[in-house]
């Protein structure tokens, strides 16, 4: 087999790159006002869904709970108030920028509300906690309230949760800060580069970013050999498109 | 009281990896056979391509008796045991095999003569002096022609480099001398992979493909690999890993007489007054039953293979059943799976559909394959470097010091380099030592209120001399391969929970030092086999799974040679 090693200098084009950006549509303001998934999911216009929600009867299942809601509308699992905190911080962990749009446009807080009605209570619990000790230690450090902040404040207050400096601030943190800025980054991770079956990496956002070929079920050394040329088409689907896979848990 | 069953010659406990294994000789013998199996039938339709089921929800694991029996953990004696992280074992049948990584080794010969051979090339005193290691009752020639039987039963890819002693460097030259080539040739290769290998012979080492219970092409009817990128803990959707569910454990069904109870939850096995074993206490649901059976073969991981015997307790086994000696739970180790090396390259790497059986090893730093005549330590590590990446991983790779993980800058990072980072697999290997020992917690139970077991152990200077030694390696070979930035991991201290868990019901001559003889039956009580990694008493630079399967082999046949005297 070729080596096919030599790096293309230039990415291939992303898809967002384009004069047709999808963020140019919706202001940054209208989806953080929106305030979640159902928000996310409404204000991305129609003739950019693509088919999918309107004929797949996967992403049909993937949306249902949150595309129904109106616009607004608080995830299932959280209160207005908490969602927009979410939404705030999920926009800086992977924002919409030059590079292309990002955790909130790939609906990433709709992967985050189906996940925590999976794990439960518990879970659900440690968002809450997490994020009204966010909310606090931006005031108390940097005097608002943390959707209130500007964008480098914002990071710079995340920084400090991550980094675990925001734990012993009294603000209401369970254990470090950090643990509960890897649950969310772990979730909006997922959420934005997992499969769309679950909700997220809407319009294969996550998928294009990396340029990830996509799932197939059979590469053959041709395929390979093509991909290390960079001549192979990415595949866009979920693998649940291939009808011969269950969903949800094993028996 | 529970339900009594008709009796049976013998009951598997564990239709995984050994037990699925040992299964078909004795069925094909006429035995009748009855496999509990705590999990359930699991099939293509359930391994759908993706990365959330298998990666991070842990789906295809999710008959979780492993998973509420999970050991708890601790350095030493000296400290409090948790209970932390999640672990891959599954029950299933076909077990863990049937999301394994598949990779299918042989042990060295050395590896079954450490105390001996080191004694005669270095001198006794290079063996590190806690240490309880000893050779094993046999050498390499004893298990070849198991070996070479479950290799062509379940199907193994790979390429020979030592076939009746002529050396074929394409493969391990430093492996055992084999009559066969493996039945399939090895997994392909891509081009990050020849990078590799070029790499690696301009340093003068020897790099070659690992083996793989995956089939590299059509075999025995089932398709070849699809390299479609969700091997690592995912179920195979076209049937082309090779767990016992589709290979040995359907040929011993087809004999009629395999029998199967599924979601089996076994909690004790029965003595008699002379300390034979008589059967299996199990849980289906809320019903209990007895199984009794001539012969009791344990076949789960090692560390429920050593929890059910502390946990059946009679007159004639006070401690434990076959722990008249107190060995049960020693002599335990695991493969020091830590001390990991990365690499970040500065061109993609284009490993997005491959498996982690997909790779190139190098031995030339294993074993005694080199003189440690300078070198503090036995034993050392096998350089492994795979073709395989999913999307989410991809994004949360390391950004290499090159700023934080997240927000616009990462972003950029990201789009540049998912497919450039790289990280190796160096197994190494781990001695038993005195104070490293498994027994059951006195605080965590299971859902049936069982205690679990705890696993006191320790990394000591040997392992993380090892582990240092194979990191500069590693980070050589990067380096030769055009690598700028490489990382490493810690050279690790507490053992903490492992899919490759060794000892506990070690193997050997003295039953003074070891739970069972030679073919793996108990010194004390004879009816009672013992099958998987607890019965090893060395751990290789290399996976387990391939050994474990091949002793079980050989403990059913020497069952079947010996029936009237084993059956008593």
């Amino acid at each position: 087999m070729g080596h096919g090693m030599t790096k293309n200098p230039q990415k291939k084009s992303h898809p967002s790159d384009g004069p047709e950006q999808t963020t140019s549509k919706i202001t940054r303001r209208d989806l953080l006002k929106a305030a979640g998934a159902a928000g996310a999911a409404a204000l991305i216009p129609t003739s950019l869904k693509g088919t999918s929600s309107a004929t797949s009867p996967i992403l049909d299942g993937a949306m249902r709970g949150s595309a129904a809601m109106p616009p607004g509308a608080p995830l299932m699992n959280l209160t207005a108030r908490e969602t927009e905190i979410l939404a705030a911080m999920v926009d800086r962990l992977i924002p919409s920028d030059k590079l292309g749009i990002g955790a909130l446009e790939a609906d990433a807080l709709g992967y985050i509300d189906r996940t925590l009605s999976e794990l439960g209570p518990d879970s659900v619990e440690s968002y809450r906690t997490g994020l009204a000790a966010l909310d606090r230690y931006s005031e108390y450090t940097r005097g608002a309230r943390f959707i209130e902040l500007s964008e480098r404040d914002q990071d710079s207050a995340l920084i400090d949760v991550q980094t675990g400096g925001a734990s012993g601030a009294g603000v209401g943190f369970v254990g470090s800060s950090g643990s509960f800025f890897n649950m969310v980054k772990s979730h909006t991770w997922q959420g934005t580069f997992g499969d769309p079956h679950y909700g997220g990496n809407r319009e294969f956002v996550g998928w294009d970013l990396i340029d990830y070929p996509g799932v197939r079920m059979r590469v053959t050394e041709e395929d390979q050999e093509q991909l290390e040329a960079e001549e192979l088409e990415p595949e866009r689907r979920s693998a649940y498109e291939l009808s011969m896979f269950r969903t949800g848990r094993p028996r | 009281m529970p339900r009594q069953l008709r009796s049976t010659d013998v009951v598997i406990v564990g239709m995984g990896a050994a037990g699925g294994v040992a299964a078909l000789p004795l069925a094909e013998a006429g035995l009748d056979v009855v496999g509990l199996e705590a999990g359930t039938w699991l099939d293509q339709r359930d391994f759908a391509p993706d990365e959330i089921r298998n990666n991070y929800r842990d789906w295809p694991m999710l008959v979780k008796k492993c998973e509420n029996e999970r050991p708890t953990s601790r350095a030493t004696s000296a400290t409090n045991a948790n209970r932390v992280g999640g672990h891959p074992m599954m029950n299933a049948v076909g077990g863990t095999a049937v999301h394994y990584w598949a990779q299918s080794w042989r042990l060295n010969p050395w590896d079954f003569q450490v105390v001996s051979e080191t004694a005669r090339r270095y001198g006794r005193s290079k063996i590190p002096a806690n240490s309880t290691v000893e050779d094993w009752p046999f050498g390499y020639d004893e298990l070849e022609p198991y070996y070479d039987r479950v290799e062509r039963e379940i199907g193994v890819s790979g390429q020979a480099g030592n076939v009746s002693g002529n050396i074929d460097l394409k493969g391990n030259r430093f492996e055992g001398p084999r009559k066969r080539p493996y039945p399939m040739p090895p997994l392909r290769w891509t081009g990050f992979l020849e990078t590799m290998a070029d790499a690696a012979h301009s340093l003068g080492w020897h790099p070659f493909p690992g083996p793989a219970a995956i089939n590299s092409e059509r075999y025995d009817g089932r398709a070849g690999c699809a390299y479609h990128g969700f091997c690592s803990k995912g179920g195979c959707p076209v049937n082309a890993k090779n767990s016992p569910h589709l290979t040995t454990i359907p040929k011993a069904l087809d004999t009629g007489n395999l029998r199967i109870v599924t979601q089996a939850h076994v909690t004790t096995l029965e003595m008699d007054g002379e300390g034979r074993v008589t059967g299996v206490n199990y849980v289906v649901g809320s019903e209990e039953y007895f199984q009794p059976a001539k012969v009791v073969l344990l076949a789960c991981y090692t560390y429920e293979n050593v929890r059910l015997l502390l946990l059946s307790k009679s007159s004639a086994y006070p401690d434990g059943l076959s722990n008249n000696h107190g060995q049960v739970g020693r002599h335990y180790f695991s493969h020091h799976q830590g001390a990991a090396v990365s690499a970040l390259f500065p061109f993609d790497l284009k490993s997005w559909y491959g498996l982690p059986a997909q790779g190139v090893a190098i031995d030339d730093w294993a074993d005694d394959n080199f003189d440690h005549a300078g070198h503090d330590f036995i034993g050392g590590g096998n350089l492994w470097v795979m073709s395989d990446r999913r999307p989410i991983s991809a994004a949360s790779m390391s950004t290499y010091g090159n700023g934080r993980n997240w927000g616009s800058g990462w972003k950029q990072f990201i789009r540049e380099n998912a497919d450039r980072s790289h990280s190796s697999y160096i197994q190494k290997t781990t001695l038993p030592y005195e104070d490293n020992y498994l027994d059951l917690d006195p605080m965590v139970t299971d859902e049936l209120g069982l205690p679990v077991i705890r696993i006191t152990a320790q990394f000591k200077q040997n392992e993380r001399a090892i582990a240092e030694f194979t990191q500069n390696r590693m980070e050589e070979w990067y380096r030769e391969a055009g690598a700028i930035e490489v990382t490493r991991g810690g050279l690790g201290n507490s053992m903490g929970i492992s899919t490759h868990a060794y000892g506990g019901t070690r193997m050997g001559h003295d039953p003074e030092t070891n739970v069972v003889n030679p073919w793996g039956f108990s010194h004390e009580a004879p009816n009672l086999g013992i099958l998987g990694a607890s019965v090893m008493g060395t751990s290789g630079a290399r996976n387990p799974t391939l050994t474990s399967q091949a002793l079980a082999w050989r403990s059913a046949a020497h069952l079947i040679e010996n029936w009237e005297d084993a059956s008593g």
